[in-house]
């Protein structure tokens, strides 16, 4: 059985193929890498790379009306700029399930990740967002897989924060 | 088509002729006067008048064009609107939708919030920055003629499209959509995908 501390990319991919995600979204993160890899080589994925993070909440709005499913990636850095958009799934009433790689919060190096990272759950539940977190290799799957299903069965955005503590501080050799 | 104290075209004139004999054509109305233009050229399910969210009219449509590729998909919004999700501009050059129009209605000002002037009333280029982005049929329109051209455009399949209609700024009265969104994207989905897509 593979390493849950290598594997949880490959299980989030496997979820994202269980839940019929064909549009995903995202600003790429270090701790996504080894997903979206995942993501590209699938041809019934398209993957698109968004200039900033809100625009994502649009296209999966625009996928959701169409009848596409989709997932958006990104940084919690990210997520200070989806704020006020977050009012398009909530006031209609449809899915956006949100999959948050954090930054400044556990052994962060970079000063300039600690005010979003030690913010993002607290804005997302401000702005009507069911929050689990996984902070243990383990718990990816899980958490991903509740996130993903709480938001088509519910429809309203939700999120998996993905701990730093399961990616590791990027330290710049320090 | 009627022109306005500027010279200009009327807004409503302009989205009229653009959803005149829509067929399929899926349409989502960027926030504000947009929205009310849809509204009066027919309350359908397959508009999508947006009450919020601006910024993010332009990606909404690239969602729904790739969900439905064999549907026209018009975005039919405004300058404030636009220059607010400028970015998305490169997101969907990249991803080429065929099916996908993006129509700005450039008065040049923020109509809802007291006609204060946009960065287009400064000269600013929307279809110069869509054509940088790398969107192949970029179109400055600014008379009749060329807003039946853009129509059947919109119904080639052949975009990306991007057009800057340059209309008259005097408001036009209000036709309001419902306010409820929930009824708002139900309606549309039932629209496309029947009410197969209340058990998605």
């Amino acid at each position: 059985m593979p390493d849950a501390t290598e594997d949880w990319p490959d299980q989030i991919y496997g979820l994202l193929k269980e839940h019929d995600i064909r549009q995903v979204a995202l600003v790429p993160d270090a701790g996504h890498s080894r997903l979206i890899k995942r993501c590209l080589a699938d041809n019934d994925m398209r993957v698109v790379t968004l200039t900033t993070e809100e625009e994502g909440i649009g296209m999966l709005f625009g996928a959701w009306l169409g009848g596409e499913k989709g997932v958006l990636l990104m940084q919690s850095s990210g997520v200070g700029n989806c704020i006020n958009m977050l009012s398009v799934p909530i006031a209609h009433r449809t899915p956006l399930p949100m999959i948050v790689t954090m930054r400044g919060d556990y052994g962060e190096f970079n000063p300039f990740q600690v005010p979003m990272g030690n913010a993002t759950q607290q804005v997302l539940e401000a702005m009507g967002t069911l929050v689990k977190r996984a902070d243990a290799p383990e718990d990816v799957a899980p958490t991903v897989n509740a996130t993903l299903r709480m938001a088509f069965n519910t429809y309203r955005p939700t999120a998996t924060l993905i701990g730093q503590r399961v990616i590791g501080a990027k330290t710049f050799g320090k | 088509m009627r022109t306005g104290p500027t010279g200009k075209l009327l807004r409503r004139d302009v989205v009229a002729e653009l959803l005149r004999d829509r067929g399929g054509l899926l349409a989502i109305g960027g926030l504000g006067a947009p929205a009310w233009d849809i509204t009066a050229a027919g309350d359908v399910p397959e508009n999508l008048p947006l009450w919020g969210g601006m910024g993010a009219a332009a990606m909404m449509g690239l969602g729904l064009a790739l969900a439905q590729p064999s549907r026209p998909v018009a975005v039919i919004t405004g300058d404030g609107e636009m220059l607010m999700g400028i970015g998305s501009l490169a997101t969907i050059a990249v991803q080429r939708p065929r099916n996908l129009a993006i129509i700005v209605l450039d008065n040049e000002h923020y109509g809802e919030t007291g006609m204060q002037e946009t960065a287009t009333r400064h000269g600013v280029d929307l279809a110069a920055m869509a054509r940088g982005a790398g969107i192949g049929d970029c179109r400055l329109v600014k008379t009749a003629e060329e807003v039946t051209a853009l129509r059947e455009a919109i119904h080639a399949g052949a975009g990306p499209l991007f057009a800057q209609v340059k209309i008259d700024e005097a408001p036009v009265p209000l036709v309001l959509p419902p306010r409820e969104a929930s009824i708002l994207q139900a309606r549309m989905r039932e629209a496309i995908m029947g009410p197969a897509a209340h058990l998605q």
